[in-house]
């Protein structure tokens, strides 16, 4: 690990901890019934959202998938924002009409993706293009985990971009499992840069469990979609501390693997490194944590104080002209700066 | 004026809106060098630059994706299918994505997904179809049918101006057999407004795309017989011209509803409910549907003859209504 600033440690530990806790909070809420939806955590891979969406501009995008909170966090959206979209409340970003990690934001710069995995992908192109097309110096990282390498789409969009030399991050979230289905029930070649490499343009395999070096794999590589040289995917090599959502005990995975990964914890890792280097003390870690501990007890109550969204304006939105407030536009904010 | 065919229309109306608006272009398969498989963007790519008239790798899934990217950042995406069936190849993206973007997260999607549909042309099972109804099924999205050259381009500019994801689907028989005088002037035909077509006492027939011809010519033939129809060109299915529908039964109190898609869950169906719940006291007969079989587009001349609805149906269908 190579040295880093003590503000950049500090920015990276506290995401990387806020994601961890509000998941874990999440969890409680929907263990206690009070969220009704699926919950989706991307526990034990914090490091890799963390690490890459943290090196992003303000007009740069992100395309996060469902086990990349800490991009979300980053990008601004508040931790009370996403209990509230758990929760179904009024003052959630979809303001109750979706679940689930479908969070989208124009304002923070953060797109949604649905639940067809994969979908995402040529989507987040199109981002990638407009910037092109705009001649704007911007990135677009956009976050699949290794079942979505499987779909149609996912092939079309890196070949596309890889055609157009569009400047997007692909960060692969290889967890090992999607749902049940191990990696070797998804492809016979080992890794998913095996099949990326096909299209064209530099893959890596990262160590997702390791921050930094997600930070720097990620920071070449948007340095290298600045330059107008294309896409570059990596591959953060993790594994899913949970099971696919929270409904699932995932008694398909041997336990040594968990065993075997709970010792590479990023979060646990990182905060050695920063205490070994002398980067932080251990009473800013404590501080910190703390710090974290505090907002997402605030975040909850004031989610919970968060009203429901009123049946009488279901209708509203479906259409530009069928109501509904305005909506955020990324175009606006670019204008402004 | 000058006269302008159905395909040159909506060229002309895509070649106004990129000149007014540098967000607006194109993408597609073969459009650029070739012109596209219709040669309906011949000259685009010299006049506006592979920036704006993007050739693609065959890759629906890719550009349709990369069009409702680019569309949520605020640019005006034209994507071109090469023929209208092979939309299916795209369909989770539109259905999922697109539609549901500004419902669920305030993402407008101001896309135009065009393409030729429509069967006569003996293009088969797979260059035929009239792939509207999932579309029309499924909310957030906007459907458009254009009947006329006037319409093609009114309607193709309101559609390109539209902040959400409108589909545009040309029918390819018109592409080249009818022509109009184009005013120069810029217009558009806002979305959802219908058109009488032809005005009639007795019996309203409800169309849209090439099958108002088959209406007009069947109302010819028996204005001779002294039966008198009425004709709407629907010109979009959503959004729908309610009012125009209901104005038109309530005056001629029969109804015949016309399509060249297949039957079985066909538009006929939907305009069928709402005419019987809205205006049922009105009705002085059944309303009737002449539309396709519920059979693939056969590829066989004297197949794909027998598959199409023609003026004799349409002709045997008023006659019974006005009998009833």
């Amino acid at each position: 690990m190579t040295k880093i600033s003590a503000d950049l440690g500090r920015r990276l530990l506290y995401t990387m901890k806020l994601m961890r806790e509000l998941e874990n909070r999440i969890e409680k809420l929907y263990r206690q019934g009070k969220i009704v939806g699926g919950v989706f955590f991307g526990r034990g891979q914090e490091a890799i959202s963390a690490g890459s969406a943290i090196l992003t501009e303000i007009d740069d995008v992100v395309c996060p998938s469902h086990r990349d909170l800490a991009a979300f966090l980053i990008r601004g959206m508040e931790p009370w924002v996403v209990v509230a979209h758990y929760l179904g409340r009024q003052d959630g970003p979809t303001r109750g009409r979706d679940g689930n990690t479908h969070m989208g934001a124009l304002q923070h710069h953060i797109i949604s993706y649905i639940s067809s995995m994969a979908a995402i992908v040529p989507v987040a192109n199109g981002v990638a293009l407009s910037f092109q097309y705009q001649q704007q110096r911007n990135v677009v990282l956009c976050y699949f985990g290794d079942g979505a390498t499987s779909r149609g789409e996912w092939h079309e969009a890196l070949n596309f971009a890889a055609v157009f030399k569009l400047p997007i991050v692909y960060i692969c979230n290889n967890n090992q499992y999607a749902y049940s289905t191990p990696v070797s029930r998804q492809m016979a070649v080992p890794h998913i840069v095996d099949r990326a490499r096909a299209y064209g343009f530099p893959c890596e395999r990262v160590d997702g469990n390791d921050v930094l070096a997600v930070y720097e794999a990620t920071e070449k590589a948007m340095e290298r979609a600045r330059r107008g040289e294309g896409p570059t995917l990596l591959e953060c090599e993790t594994f899913r501390m949970t099971g696919h959502s929270a409904h699932d005990g995932a008694e398909y995975v041997p336990k040594e693997l968990f065993e075997k990964w709970a010792k590479k914890c990023p979060i646990i890792r990182f905060e050695k490194f920063l205490l070994d280097e002398t980067i932080l003390s251990r009473t800013e870690v404590k501080r910190l944590y703390q710090q974290v501990e505090n907002e997402v007890e605030e975040a909850v109550s004031r989610a919970e104080r968060s009203p429901y969204p009123d049946p009488g304006k279901m209708l509203e939105g479906v259409f530009a002209d069928t109501g509904g407030p305005p909506s955020p536009s990324a175009t606006t904010r670019r204008e402004k700066n | 004026m000058p006269e302008l065919t159905y395909l040159e229309a909506i060229r002309q109306g895509i070649w106004e809106e990129m000149e007014r608006d540098d967000r607006v272009f194109m993408m597609g398969e073969d459009i650029g060098a070739y012109g596209g498989a219709f040669k309906l963007s011949a000259g685009m790519l010299e006049k506006f630059g592979a920036r704006r008239v993007m050739d693609t790798p065959l890759s629906e899934n890719a550009f349709l994706g990369a069009a409702i990217g680019a569309a949520i950042m605020g640019l005006r995406p034209i994507v071109e299918l090469q023929f209208a069936d092979f939309i299916t190849t795209a369909y989770d993206l539109i259905v999922n994505y697109a539609a549901k973007a500004r419902y669920r997260w305030g993402a407008g999607v101001p896309l135009v997904i065009r393409g030729p549909a429509g069967g006569g042309v003996h293009g088969g099972p797979f260059h035929s179809n009239n792939p509207e109804i999932p579309f029309v099924h499924t909310p957030g999205l906007k459907v458009v049918v254009p009947a006329t050259a006037y319409d093609a381009k009114g309607l193709i500019k309101a559609a390109i101006r539209d902040p959400d994801p409108v589909l545009y689907f040309e029918h390819k028989l018109l592409y080249r057999r009818i022509k109009e005088d184009i005013p120069p002037e810029d217009y558009v035909v806002p979305l959802g407004k219908a058109r009488i077509a032809r005005s009639g006492r007795d019996i309203s027939v409800i169309t849209y795309g090439a099958m108002v011809y088959i209406a007009l010519e069947a109302a010819e033939a028996l204005a001779r017989e002294g039966i008198e129809l009425e004709v709407v060109d629907l010109r979009c299915l959503v959004p729908l011209d309610e009012e125009a529908i209901l104005n038109s039964v309530m005056k001629t109190t029969r109804v015949l509803l016309l399509h060249e898609d297949t039957q079985t869950g066909g538009f006929a169906g939907e305009l069928t409910a709402r005419i019987t719940e809205k205006a049922f006291d009105y009705l002085d007969a059944p309303p009737i549907r002449v539309t396709a079989p519920d059979c693939p587009v056969p590829y066989s001349p004297p197949l794909e003859e027998a598959f199409l609805p023609k003026v004799k149906d349409v002709v045997k269908a008023a006659r019974y209504l006005k009998a009833y």
